[in-house]
């Protein structure tokens, strides 16, 4: 699947819930489907500051691709970072590069996130971004 | 609900609005408590038919507004029943009075050696001030310690106070753990050591009736915006002989005697401590705010239904074996309620009930050394005002077993 039609999926997927706790009901399934995360690689240096509860992202180069492994100790936060590198776990770090993430948008996943929770999923977008402009 | 419950939320008209479809229940009252229409409608006529520069210029206008701003501070002494109205300084907040405390006390009596002792349930407000003058002065931080249930570990204070303790500065109630500390106790122990006391009220003016006279604290520092008068307001109460002997905090306007480049002469108590332009819209906000504390605490039916949501939501919460409450000392109890949910995260509570429609707060709630010291990252706060109801509990514990039914 191609990164546009993946978000194209996240989109028609978020749209079949009208409430925003089913909503949520989803981003807790995505969250407890994510592959465990070894307890080791939590370290300071893989959290995304700025987040009210902790997420580690981290991430390794395969064949030119970045893959993403996530974990947080709060699971809707886990959904969002499990939507987020579901989307773009696998892809070249160019494309990840200049891809303007407006598919969040869209889901109005921010809009409906309180302030200090969406400058979380801001800091965890750019982490995403500057992961993909260091490996280019 | 009774009917003077359902009248006292008529005058909040915020109570009536609804968030995401939803009507509004508000249970963060412990970080801002909502307006009345009185205290609106005292901002507008101040701001629209009495707006001037308060204390100096001798026209009409600036003298309404004086007699307003200065008829503030004779309600706010007989709210707390001060001795002399020079000692209520108006501030803008609880934080500010402290800060004002810790600087100009510190700058009269703190010297390197000495020590400040506070409190493990402090606020931020209340410790981060003591820990700058400490590093200033080269003092030493020493803490008081809560015991299981809570309550701060009176039995510790008399090992806590050294020959050096300059000052002791506790919560009357902490903003986390919803009990009522002993301060008439605290203050005793500390005078017959001849160490002052400074009493953060700002969650204890709210639920308690204060008598600084009877409680013999040194300061006692509140903000007003909990107490449902406008934001950016305060008051620092200090006993005269303290207030008399310390420096001023701030420089400029107002709080001087006479200026010149060879010295300069500071005003009286309490313009001393009131540098700049104040808040003057805003300070006489206070007047219809104590008021209504004043009848709200007098209407027997208004605190009925507060017993029954303190009865009916300590009782859920205790009983409950996913959730851990802090602050269980049930004799010392008011309705703020501090709590945590085995394998759920308080964020993701708090995510959901906020889209059942129910503010509340969730996080360190400005009290890391507390959280550190319970051994949690954060918990979810409900705190209550007497403008809420039991049918309001009822339905957060309904919402609050279905978020967690989400989660774990």
């Amino acid at each position: 699947m191609t990164l546009e039609e993946k978000k194209q999926q996240v989109i028609e997927d978020f749209s079949l819930y009208d409430e925003w706790l089913d909503k949520y009901e989803y981003l807790i399934e995505l969250g407890k489907a994510l592959e465990p995360f070894p307890e080791e690689k939590k370290t300071e240096d893989r959290l995304i500051k700025g987040c009210q509860s902790r997420v580690w992202l981290d991430s390794e180069v395969r064949d030119g691709k970045l893959f993403f492994t996530a974990d947080s100790d709060a699971i809707i936060t886990k959904g969002i970072i499990s939507l987020l590198i579901g989307v773009y776990s696998g892809r070249t770090p160019e494309e990840i590069a200049a891809d303007d993430f407006g598919f969040v948008g869209e889901i109005g996943l921010k809009e409906n996130l309180s302030p200090t929770r969406a400058n979380g999923l801001v800091s965890m977008i750019e982490t995403i971004k500057k992961v993909a402009e260091n490996g280019r | 609900m009774d009917m003077s419950v359902s009248s006292l939320r008529a005058q909040f008209p915020i109570l009536s609005r609804t968030v995401y479809g939803k009507p509004l229940v508000y249970l963060d009252n412990a970080a801002s408590a909502q307006r009345p229409l009185m205290v609106a409608d005292c901002w507008r006529k101040l701001s629209l038919e009495e707006n001037a520069n308060i204390h100096r210029a001798v026209h009409a206008l600036a003298g309404q507004a004086t007699d307003a701003y200065e008829g503030t501070r004779d309600a706010v002494k007989e709210f707390l029943h001060a001795s002399a109205r020079e000692e209520i300084v108006f501030t803008s907040g609880a934080t500010a009075a402290v800060n004002l405390v810790a600087f100009s006390f510190g700058e009269a009596y703190v010297r390197e050696g000495d020590d400040i002792v506070v409190s493990v349930d402090g606020h931020h407000s209340n410790i981060v001030p003591w820990q700058m003058l400490c590093e200033r002065k080269k003092a030493v931080l020493k803490v008081l310690d809560i015991s299981e249930n809570g309550g701060l570990l009176v039995s510790d204070l008399e090992k806590c106070i050294s020959e050096r303790t300059k000052l002791v500065a506790i919560s009357h109630i902490s903003n986390v753990l919803g009990l009522v500390n002993p301060v008439k106790e605290i203050v005793q122990i500390c005078h017959k050591k001849g160490v002052p006391v400074l009493v953060d009220g700002a969650q204890g003016i709210v639920h308690e009736s204060v008598d600084v006279q009877d409680l013999d604290c040194d300061f006692y520092v509140f903000s007003g915006h909990k107490l449902y008068a406008a934001t950016g307001t305060g008051v620092l109460y200090g006993k005269k002989k303290w207030l008399d002997a310390i420096p001023p905090y701030m420089g400029g306007g107002e709080m001087i005697a006479t200026v010149r480049f060879s010295g300069t002469t500071y005003a009286p108590l309490p313009e001393k401590f009131e540098a700049g332009t104040q808040n003057f819209n805003a300070v006489p906000t206070l007047v219809p705010a104590m008021a209504l504390v004043k009848e709200m605490r007098a209407d027997a039916a208004v605190l009925q239904e507060q017993e029954a949501i303190l009865d009916f939501f300590y009782t859920k919460l205790t009983e409950d074996e996913r959730i851990t409450l802090y602050g269980t000392d049930r004799s010392a109890k008011v309705p703020l309620f501090s709590f945590g949910v085995k394998g759920a995260h308080h964020e993701d509570l708090a995510l959901i009930l906020d889209k059942m429609g129910i503010a509340l707060r969730s996080g360190q709630m400005c009290a890391e050394p507390l959280m550190d010291r319970l051994g949690v990252t954060g918990l979810l706060r409900a705190s209550f005002a007497p403008y809420n109801t039991l049918e309001e509990a009822e339905y957060f514990i309904k919402c609050l077993n279905k978020a967690i039914t989400m989660l774990v």
